[in-house]
């Protein structure tokens, strides 16, 4: 080979890796970029009565307090009503369904529920619920919550089950044990710590959707402590006042864009650190 | 798992846990096609009214009560497409960086670092775009672009426009930034699947590592990567948050890319709540429709993409 190709093959080489080290950094910017800005924003605009007081009208000093509750509140009835059913969906793909057809297919269709627009699913739970009740609620907001949950929880219980080795299925069912009992005290608690983690990540996840809200629980500027109205919520309270011109409102939007991102980078770190301890020996 | 245990007592409970099970993962299926039924049904009166002229009309007025869907979809697609040109290349980049390049001790925490970006919720995105990157773009980048490239003779047009920051040029790149931790992420793993013999026989023979990555990895991993890509897309095309703040709801048809306009999701987003004609509700769920269909295909395709390679090696992607 002559000295100027292997020249031109080491050129070509150290390019590649400058690009793919400028790449790696052009991507992390911006991470940085956008929590540096909410910090920022967000510690200038935090104030214990974001704790205390309702959100308040146009051009006025207030809190969030209704909108964290109406968040929490919705939150976990999502978690009520999605994680059992997920969990039950996802022992399927990883116990009684998993060399059958209808496994494969759901577990298809269920990863293009996972990335499917979120906002197409706010507008089902309205056809679904809100034209049904007549009025925008707390209810309707939660089950578009679930649904968003339900494919994340899936997922994960069925990753968490099939970590769980076969010889301790064959051992319980070796003594005996009926399967839905294998499933439940068995197998159940080997995963566990992988089935909390997705539960967690899948918290995170639908604690900062907004689109799938925005025409179910819609929001609400008193507060109420009843799902069967109209119900503030963090995500839908952030996205109308920073929308407004108000700069009052704004201050308020940044605080509780500070309180949610601190919320769901804390349990995306968390659960790592979760995963990290369960993998030493 | 071929073994099965049954006792008389505990068929009935065995019978029950089996039935709910299997009802959670039809409800999977059920949900699916009942969102997309019922976005089918919700459409169906703007379908009926406008037939074809639904996709190929820009006109959106509702107070006369005719809607046109062009703008919304050619901004989705547009700002889709400035996402991905954006998105391919840097999250390419970082799968690289991660799997090959980087000090094996860092790898972990720049990893998570990607992981993390791909966990701010858009909405912090989108509020992020309109108080800080939009003004930055109509400050310093649109200026310059408006200058140097907005004389040039085919591509001047799409970069000649108001340098307000709010357009689908920004609402373009606030898409990529979001889809860049999906693609890398899915890119890295796909990336680690090639099994280190074929890569240790390429060094051995005095390959590079661009050589490495060009001629093993990426023949390898080719429709995978290709599936990573068209997750991206599918995430794109559907966001709505990222995108409502900085594109400015416009409803007019415009060469520049500095131009507001508007999306399928920000349509929606912004105008369903106050849509006051059952017909208004009609478009935009007639919108939101379009919008499932598509994103359904180009998830199913990158699905299938992916799987290829799972089937070869056994386990998830």
């Amino acid at each position: 080979m002559s000295p100027s190709r292997l020249l031109q093959r080491k050129i070509a080489d150290a390019a590649a890796l400058v690009f793919a080290g400028a790449a790696t950094l052009f991507g992390l910017v911006w991470l940085f970029w956008i929590l540096w800005t909410t910090l920022q924003q967000g510690i200038g605009a935090l104030d214990p009565a974001l704790f205390t007081q309702m959100t308040p009208p146009p051009g006025s000093q207030g809190g969030l307090l209704n909108a964290f509750y109406g968040s929490a509140m919705m939150i976990g009835l999502a978690l009520l009503i999605g994680a059992p059913v997920g969990l039950a969906a996802g022992t399927y793909l990883a116990e009684h369904g998993r060399y059958s057809r209808l496994g494969s297919l759901v577990s298809f269709i269920n990863d293009i529920l996972l990335s499917a627009p979120s906002i197409v699913i706010g507008l089902f739970v309205y056809e679904m619920v809100v034209v049904t009740m007549g009025h925008f609620s707390g209810y309707a907001g939660a089950l578009a919550l679930a649904m968003i949950l339900l494919p994340v929880i899936v997922r994960t219980s069925d990753e968490a089950l099939r970590l769980v080795p076969d010889q301790m299925r064959e051992a319980a069912f070796a003594l005996g044990i009926p399967r839905w009992k294998v499933t439940s005290q068995v197998l159940y608690k080997a995963a566990l710590s992988a089935i909390v983690t997705g539960i967690l990540l899948g918290v995170a996840r639908i604690a900062g959707e907004t689109a799938p809200l925005l025409f179910t629980a819609l929001s609400n500027q008193f507060w109420t402590s009843s799902l069967n109205e109209p119900l503030a919520n963090l995500p839908v309270v952030i996205f109308q006042y920073a929308m407004s011109p108000y700069e009052e409102w704004h201050e308020l939007a940044w605080a509780g864009a500070f309180m949610l991102t601190i919320f769901v980078l804390g349990l995306n770190i968390a659960v790592r650190l979760i995963v990290r301890r369960r993998k030493r020996p | 798992m071929p073994i099965e245990v049954s006792s008389s007592r505990s068929a009935g409970a065995d019978r029950a846990f089996t039935l709910f099970t299997t009802g959670a993962a039809w409800l999977v299926l059920v949900l699916l096609g009942a969102t997309a039924m019922s976005m089918a049904w919700g459409g169906r009166l703007a379908f009926e009214t406008f037939g074809f002229g639904f996709i190929t009309s820009s006109e959106w007025d509702a107070v006369q009560g005719r809607f046109g869907a062009l703008v919304p979809i050619y901004g989705t697609l547009v700002t889709s497409a400035i996402a991905l040109i954006i998105a391919f290349p840097v999250s390419i980049g970082i799968a690289l960086f991660l799997t090959e390049i980087a000090p094996r001790w860092s790898r972990g925490p720049i990893g998570i670092a990607v992981e993390l970006l791909a966990a701010i919720p858009s909405i912090i995105y989108g509020m992020w775009g309109l108080f800080v990157f939009a003004p930055f773009m109509g400050a310093n980048v649109e200026p310059w672009l408006n200058e140097h490239l907005g004389d040039w003779p085919v591509l001047g047009p799409l970069f000649n426009g108001p340098p307000i920051g709010i357009g689908m040029l920004t609402a373009g790149i606030v898409l990529g930034i979001m889809i860049i931790p999906f693609i890398a992420a899915v890119a890295r793993d796909v990336f680690a699947e090639v099994p280190p013999p074929l890569k240790e026989a390429a060094v051995a023979l005095g390959s590079t590592r661009w050589e490495v990555l060009t001629k093993v990895t990426l023949p390898y991993t080719r429709s995978a990567v290709i599936g990573a890509i068209f997750l991206g897309l599918g995430r794109a095309l559907g966001e709505t948050m990222a995108v409502t703040f900085v594109l400015g709801n416009a409803h007019d048809l415009s060469a520049s890319l500095l131009m507001p306009s508007n999306s399928i999701a920000a349509a929606i987003a912004n105008e369903f709540t106050e849509a006051d004609s059952e017909l208004y509700r009609s478009s935009l769920i007639a919108l939101a429709f379009l919008l499932f269909v598509v994103t359904f295909i180009v998830l199913s395709f990158a699905k299938l993409l992916l799987l290829r390679l799972k089937r070869i090696h056994g386990r998830t992607l």
